[in-house]
């Protein structure tokens, strides 16, 4: 019986062979750490800056961000809320879709949950992949999304300081967004080990009566 | 207690409670040799629960007009939204692993052989309307993979080849067809009308279906008794008290075993739900995080994992002969879930378990296994050129397991004889 699952599994491995194949390795991995409030703070402050004239982020409240990044919620209000005055409001912005698709092609899309639509590292990748191309509307292309229709917003910031520098705020954008599709991720993996040990724990007696009961079974 | 026992024996004058208690729980005989392979019925039960449950609590949140949003409001504002939204989205993959491994294991031991081939029908019903469940729930959360996913799908209605019928010709076929698809959506596009009324069918009427399956399955099951890995009939040799010697009652016995495998399905569950909850895209897929846009088509619509066997055969065949390619892989898709309900008539093998039958059989069953893996892994794939030439491959082996195999396969084998009593033990 043994050899016949063996068998079953090493006539498997081509199939594994053939998934692991697939992998993009074209992007720069994103350094993400979602224990790092520095750094989503950073990212939250560029993102409001830089992004959130044109690009909203309707699934997050202002308050639940103010909450997570440890934010006070008067400084969200004074300075990262232009929109409303209420800090349980989603992080909408101004822009007029259809005004958008007039300036841009396309009208930005909602990042909200873009880092889990796409990837972490596609992100980061994304933001340090423009390029100068006067073939384009806005004079920059990009490496990662060819012939996009955003500007390179950041090209001010990347000019004034150096590459160093430049990656890593662009890194914390990417930190930022990758929190901001899914807020409750650092909560869900510290919850996930207290329920593993739980079961653990419970699976001790479980065993010990089985073998109990199993005693006089021959 | 003697109010305990006088409540019980005014509510059993009344209703068979303790009768029923011991037919299917003290009383119930299942054979002691019951391996690894036996926790994932149980388990199927387990994972059952967890999607009545965790459907109930999303119910309670979840607006079909408004889907997308809706899901992200159960992921953020509801207080456990997230835990109770991942249970159900990894449970139903979930439901399908340990429902294959279930089915597996009936075929690795003729578990569907006489006297047991209603236990095998009921079983099958169950994983149809397993399917259909599945797909309807996918539909619900209205991100792009739901849509295009529904697209494909509900188009298929419009791919039945009436017109291999002599009174209906090409364009006859094709208004039936559009016809057809207009009424599973409820409307001449994909909408809030069809995400309504697959709300309806994935919430109430299915369920129900399912439960009620599920139900009769055990009752037939336990009717005619457990098979087990030896393929030994128990009831063939009782003893003085007509308890089969190889029987040891279910309760406590089974129960106590199961209740170690429940806790390891959990933690295995848990790991998945606490630190993998996307399966890396194949539990719930990248373009479901964008909502539906019927205007942008995904590079490349895929099926969750679970479909894609089936799916891999709709798209393996490419022979317009007598009527559409499109036809041909309605119909070996449709023939690939129907040829299995016909399993227990299509096993003519006299020995009933695996660890009789001959080498040709052990090898076969080895490759219909890595067949139906391999088919399923190409239908969450492109179907691009070397892909579909091992899908059809692939397809051709499935029926030829079904066909010629199992029916003939025992004539060009040597079986080893079977034991009288089951062996080994636990």
């Amino acid at each position: 019986m043994k050899k016949f699952f063996a068998a079953i599994l090493f006539s498997c491995l081509p199939v594994l062979a053939v998934a692991a194949g697939g992998h993009d390795a074209e992007y720069e991995k994103a350094p993400v750490n979602l224990q790092d409030k520095v750094s989503l703070q950073n990212g939250a402050k560029l993102f409001v800056n830089y992004c959130m004239g044109c690009h909203s982020l309707e699934y997050l409240r202002y308050g639940r961000m103010a909450d997570d990044l440890g934010i006070p919620d008067e400084l969200v209000l004074k300075y990262m809320n232009f929109t409303s005055d209420k800090i349980g409001d989603p992080m909408q912005n101004a822009m007029d879709k259809d005004d958008a698709k007039k300036w841009f092609g396309t009208a930005p899309p909602d990042l909200t949950l873009e880092a889990r639509l796409r990837d972490p590292d596609w992100l980061y990748s994304y933001l340090i992949g423009f390029y100068e191309d006067e073939s384009r509307p806005f004079g920059y292309n990009n490496k990662v999304f060819p012939n996009v229709g955003m500007p390179h917003v950041m090209a001010g910031m990347q000019e004034a300081v150096d590459e160093e520098e430049f990656k890593a705020a662009m890194g914390d954008i990417t930190n930022f967004l990758t929190y901001a599709a899914e807020p409750i991720a650092p909560t869900r993996e510290r919850i996930g080990v207290y329920v593993l040990v739980f079961l653990a724990i419970l699976l001790v007696p479980a065993y010990l009566l089985k073998k109990e009961y199993w005693k006089d079974v021959h | 207690m003697r109010v305990v026992n006088g409540l019980i024996d005014w509510v059993d004058a009344r209703l068979p409670v303790v009768n029923t208690y011991k037919k299917h729980m003290s009383e119930y005989y299942a054979p002691k040799n019951f391996n690894f392979w036996y926790y994932f019925g149980v388990l199927s039960m387990v994972v059952l629960v967890n999607q009545l449950l965790t459907g109930i609590w999303l119910t309670m949140f979840f607006s079909p007009s408004q889907g997308f949003e809706s899901v992200e409001y159960i992921m953020r504002d509801v207080q456990w939204g997230w835990l109770i939204r991942y249970m159900h989205a990894v449970g139903a993959s979930a439901f399908f692993a340990v429902v294959y491994i279930h089915m597996f294991r009936g075929l690795m031991y003729g578990s569907y052989k006489p006297p047991r081939e209603l236990v095998w029908i009921f079983g099958m019903l169950i994983y149809v309307a397993l399917m259909a469940e599945g797909f309807l729930g996918y539909v619900l959360p209205w991100g792009n993979m739901s849509y295009w996913g529904a697209q494909v799908i509900i188009s298929l209605a419009g791919a039945i080849p009436f017109d291999v019928l002599p009174f209906i010709d090409a364009n006859d076929a094709k208004e039936i067809g559009e016809a057809l698809t207009t009424w599973v959506r409820g409307d001449y596009l994909l909408s809030t009308a069809t995400v309504n009324k697959f709300f309806a069918l994935h919430v109430v009427a299915i369920p129900l279906v399912l439960v009620a399956l599920v139900f009769l399955h055990i009752l037939a099951l336990h009717e005619v008794g457990s098979n087990n890995p030896d393929g030994v009939e128990i009831k063939k040799n009782k003893d003085e008290n007509g308890i089969p010697k190889d029987g040891i009652p279910f309760h406590p016995y089974y129960t106590v075993k199961d209740l170690p495998g429940v806790i390891i399905f959990m933690m295995v569950f848990a790991v998945v739900i606490f630190y993998f909850p996307t399966g890396g895209g194949y539990l719930i897929e990248k373009p479901n995080f964008a909502p539906a846009d019927p205007l942008k088509t995904p590079d490349h619509i895929a099926p969750v994992w679970y479909y894609g066997p089936y799916y891999a055969m709709l798209r393996a065949t490419t022979i317009d002969w007598f009527i559409s390619s499109k036809a041909w892989g309605l119909i070996a898709m449709g023939g690939a879930i129907a040829i299995l309900f016909l399993l227990p008539w299509l096993d003519r093998h006299p020995v009933k378990s695996i660890r009789y039958k001959g080498l040709l059989s052990k090898i076969t069953l080895a490759l219909f296994v890595v067949d139906f893996l391999i088919l399923g892994y190409l239908g969450t794939q492109p179907a691009t050129g070397l892909a579909k030439t091992v899908a059809q491959i692939g397809t051709v082996y499935y029926f030829l397991f079904f066909i010629v195999i199992l029916p003939f396969g025992h004539r060009f084998e040597k079986s080893k004889p079977v034991p009288e009593r089951v062996t080994g033990g636990h």
